[in-house]
């Protein structure tokens, strides 16, 4: 389902004397459907770049990134657009979205942009925020006013309403306590159970033992820095 | 004879206004631009009106003036006198008896006929003026036919009024084609505009514009297919000669809240009169 | 699949200064671009190329047309493009008052373009009208106030509902959020978001205002003295931007 193939990426600083920055070289990663693949590796080596590089937000140097088998390193921006609305969630550490919209619209979101009934999409939306705890009354405000925990969950609540098939995660579990702990890893079970691949980052290593089926070092794809 | 050119205006330039004359009844409803003259009279006392008189008036016509339907009333005394000295033309108050009517805000009861000439003095020649300031966009919009904006002020009305209130100078589309202003006529004789068989000339002195109606033309009066238009008039008749089907003027006649509704077309009313129709006022 | 607007090669000058050079781009159904650059950058010349306003030196503007197809916008016929332009094109001005007719009710503003195509039943033009009112957040019992009554917020929502009464396919707008207070600047891109969603909508939207692109965008253009520096995904033009004037540009920017 998602298959990187001798994948680089470098940053060029062009406003501090282009520096050239290589971050990773010749990565090669596949994740077929209903696995669960954890990227490991020490801070700074290039985990969330990779899980962007995929996500289509950083743009790769060479090599190829299929998802779905389209190839997102060729691929038009519509094309990437369409996927990242059929295909390919992704739950990133940060809530970004328009201020003054409810949360019960900002978690059906994902829904109606793929042509699901607003009924549908909100009844979808409800039942995911009670999944997660998220107190009723809160659901007509807006996130951008919630607790970083809230707004992880809404986050949270927001990736898991589509069904899609390919999946990232960036550390979902993180800022969350127990019961919702259980709440998020048993949906990235049931995803994997649908068949949904799943590419993730996971600090909490009892979580990552228990969701994942293999880890990947990233490290192995930092390139040696020159001295 | 006096010592001025026929009907006041030099040949060159009647012969100016007469193809613009010529060019508007060609066709109808479009605005032609014309070199206007400076009249011996102020803008606004008809200078429009009076350029295409003087253009078409020849020594055996016989000129009738009005002014909202009078025709003694100093405006349309003054016109006619002009004329009586610089073209030494005939004139008359009956509607029948004109070959040339000039007329400020009125069209007569009387029907005309085929071979009569009528002529309107236009303030103001562009309907959409008030709604869209820039002259070379209202041209355009005429010349694109993108005639929208003429029902937003009728929606306006509507809607601040539950009618449309517009009275007077109310737009009419001519032929199907272009949005014209009848001048400030009242709308009840809008309906006379259309299928008339007397040439209709319109004439803005200070815009200097020109623009015609040939015999026979079809005008339409715009509106709202639930809102219709209704030519309107003062529900009474006439208090001098009690006719039923002209429009009327409120007179007021003491200072007690006295009034009495005349004819505004006094040929009309006094021939009426003379055939020996009665109103209640009717000393 | 063929783009709603194609655009190629657009160039106009100012004399000798260049305006904006050889841009091209194809924009299709339910995309919005935003085009970002610092004024003087060209961005307003191409939008005003595009929409008809300004009359390119050079270059085409094919558009979908509904009955004909793909037709090159720059060379039809003035009647043609002023009718796209009351059809299947809306213009949002970044001030309202160039966009509204301040003498004229929030009804008749909204009901012009549905007279402009022919409508002539007035309970039917207002009853559309007072939709529209709504569905801007506008309350039913203002449709009869002039805008000059409005605040700046209500003005340009109800510049959007006059434009989009008629249902266009695509929309230009220039800084449709400038000049406006930051919290009614959220009110009006939720409003914009939810509209070019339910109506599937393309839109072009020029602006200087990063966030405004990042939450209303799906691709982006960075211009520079008139050229395209650097293009493709919002997101990804914003976080990892390739060209040396892109990066100065996002990090240029105040972070809160």
């Amino acid at each position: 389902m998602i298959t990187l193939s001798d994948v680089s990426k470098t940053f060029t600083l062009h406003n501090q004397g282009s520096a050239v920055i290589e971050v990773l070289t010749g990565v090669d990663l596949a994740v077929a459907s209903g696995e669960c693949v954890a990227l490991t590796g020490a801070s700074g080596a290039g985990k969330s770049t990779l899980m962007r590089m995929i996500y289509g937000n950083y743009r790769a140097q060479s090599g190829a990134i299929r998802v779905g088998g389209t190839d997102l390193v060729q691929a038009e921006p519509r094309e990437i657009i369409r996927i990242r609305r059929e295909t390919l969630g992704y739950v990133s550490q940060f809530l970004r979205v328009v201020p003054r919209v409810p949360t019960l619209d900002v978690v059906a979101e994902p829904l109606r942009v793929v042509g699901v009934p607003q009924d549908e999409a909100q009844a979808r939306a409800r039942a995911l925020l009670s999944q997660l705890n998220i107190p009723e009354r809160l659901w007509s405000l807006s996130p951008t006013t919630f607790s970083g925990g809230e707004q992880q969950r809404v986050n949270i609540a927001r990736g898991f309403a589509h069904a899609y098939p390919a999946m990232l995660l960036d550390e979902p579990t993180a800022s969350l306590d127990a019961a919702n702990r259980e709440v998020v890893l048993s949906l990235i079970e049931e995803a994997k159970a649908r068949g949904a691949a799943i590419v993730g980052i996971f600090h909490d290593e009892a979580a990552r033992a228990r969701v994942c089926d293999r880890e990947v070092d990233v490290s192995r794809f930092t390139p040696a820095r020159a001295a | 004879m006096s010592d001025y050119n026929f009907a006041y205006l030099d040949e060159q330039t009647k012969r100016m206004i007469r193809r613009a004359i010529l060019k508007g009844l060609a066709i109808p409803g479009y605005q032609v631009p014309f070199a206007s003259r400076e009249m011996p009279m102020p803008y606004g006392w008809g200078t429009g009106g009076v350029q295409v008189s003087a253009a078409v008036l020849t020594p055996e016509d016989r000129f009738k003036v009005i002014d909202q339907g009078a025709d003694d009333t100093t405006n349309a005394v003054s016109i006619r006198s002009f004329f009586e000295r610089t073209a030494g033309v005939a004139t008359t108050t009956r509607t029948h008896e004109a070959t040339v009517i000039q007329t400020r805000h009125r069209i007569p009861e009387a029907p005309l006929a085929e071979g009569q000439i009528l002529v309107y003095q236009v303030p103001i020649p562009e309907p959409l003026r008030f709604l869209e300031p820039r002259e070379s966009e209202t041209r355009k919009m005429h010349s694109l036919e993108e005639y929208g904006l003429m029902h937003v002020k009728l929606y306006e009305d509507i809607s601040r009024h539950g009618h449309i209130a517009t009275s007077y100078a109310y737009p009419v589309k001519v032929e199907a084609r272009y949005v014209m202003d009848p001048s400030p006529i009242p709308k009840f004789d809008n309906p006379k505009l259309s299928d008339c068989p007397a040439i209709q000339l319109f004439g803005a002195g200070r815009e200097q514009r020109i623009y015609a109606l040939p015999p026979f033309t079809r005008v339409v009066s715009l509106d709202f297919e639930d809102h219709p238009f209704e030519p309107s008039k003062a529900d009474h008749s006439c208090g001098l000669c009690d006719a039923a089907d002209s429009y009327l003027d409120e007179v007021i006649v003491d200072d007690a809240g006295g009034r009495m509704f005349v004819c505004s077309d006094t040929d009309y009313c006094e021939a009426r009169q003379a055939a020996g129709h009665r109103g209640k006022d009717a000393a | 699949m063929t783009p709603l607007l194609s655009v190629q090669s657009i160039t106009k000058r100012y004399g000798a200064h260049i305006g904006c050079a050889e841009v091209s781009f194809d924009l299709y159904p339910g995309e919005v671009m935003g085009i970002v650059g610092e004024s003087g950058s060209g961005k307003s010349t191409l939008l005003n190329c595009m929409a008809g306003h300004l009359a390119p030196d050079a270059g085409t503007v094919i558009f979908d047309t509904r009955t004909d197809g793909p037709r090159d916008t720059v060379t039809m016929s003035e009647p043609e493009r002023r009718m796209l332009g009351r059809t299947d094109w809306a213009f949002v001005h970044q001030h309202a008052r160039d966009g509204l007719r301040m003498g004229v009710s929030a009804g008749g503003n909204v009901g012009e373009r549905l007279m402009a195509v022919g409508a002539r039943h007035y309970g039917d033009i207002r009853d559309k009208a007072v939709d529209w009112l709504d569905r801007v957040e506008i309350a039913a019992d203002r449709v009869d106030d002039r805008p000059t009554t409005f605040s700046g917020g209500m003005q340009q929502r109800l510049q959007i509902a006059r434009n989009l009464v008629t249902g266009p396919r695509l929309v230009f707008m220039d800084e449709p959020t400038g000049g406006l207070d930051v919290s009614v600047q959220a009110r009006l891109l939720d409003l914009l978001r939810g509209l070019v969603r339910d109506m599937g909508l393309s839109a072009i939207i020029v602006t200087h205002d990063l966030a405004v692109v990042r939450l209303l965008a799906d691709r982006l253009m960075v211009m520079k003295d008139g050229h395209v520096v650097e293009s493709g995904l919002t997101d990804q033009v914003l976080d990892d931007p390739q060209h040396a004037y892109t990066q100065l540009l996002v990090s240029s920017v105040l972070q809160v």
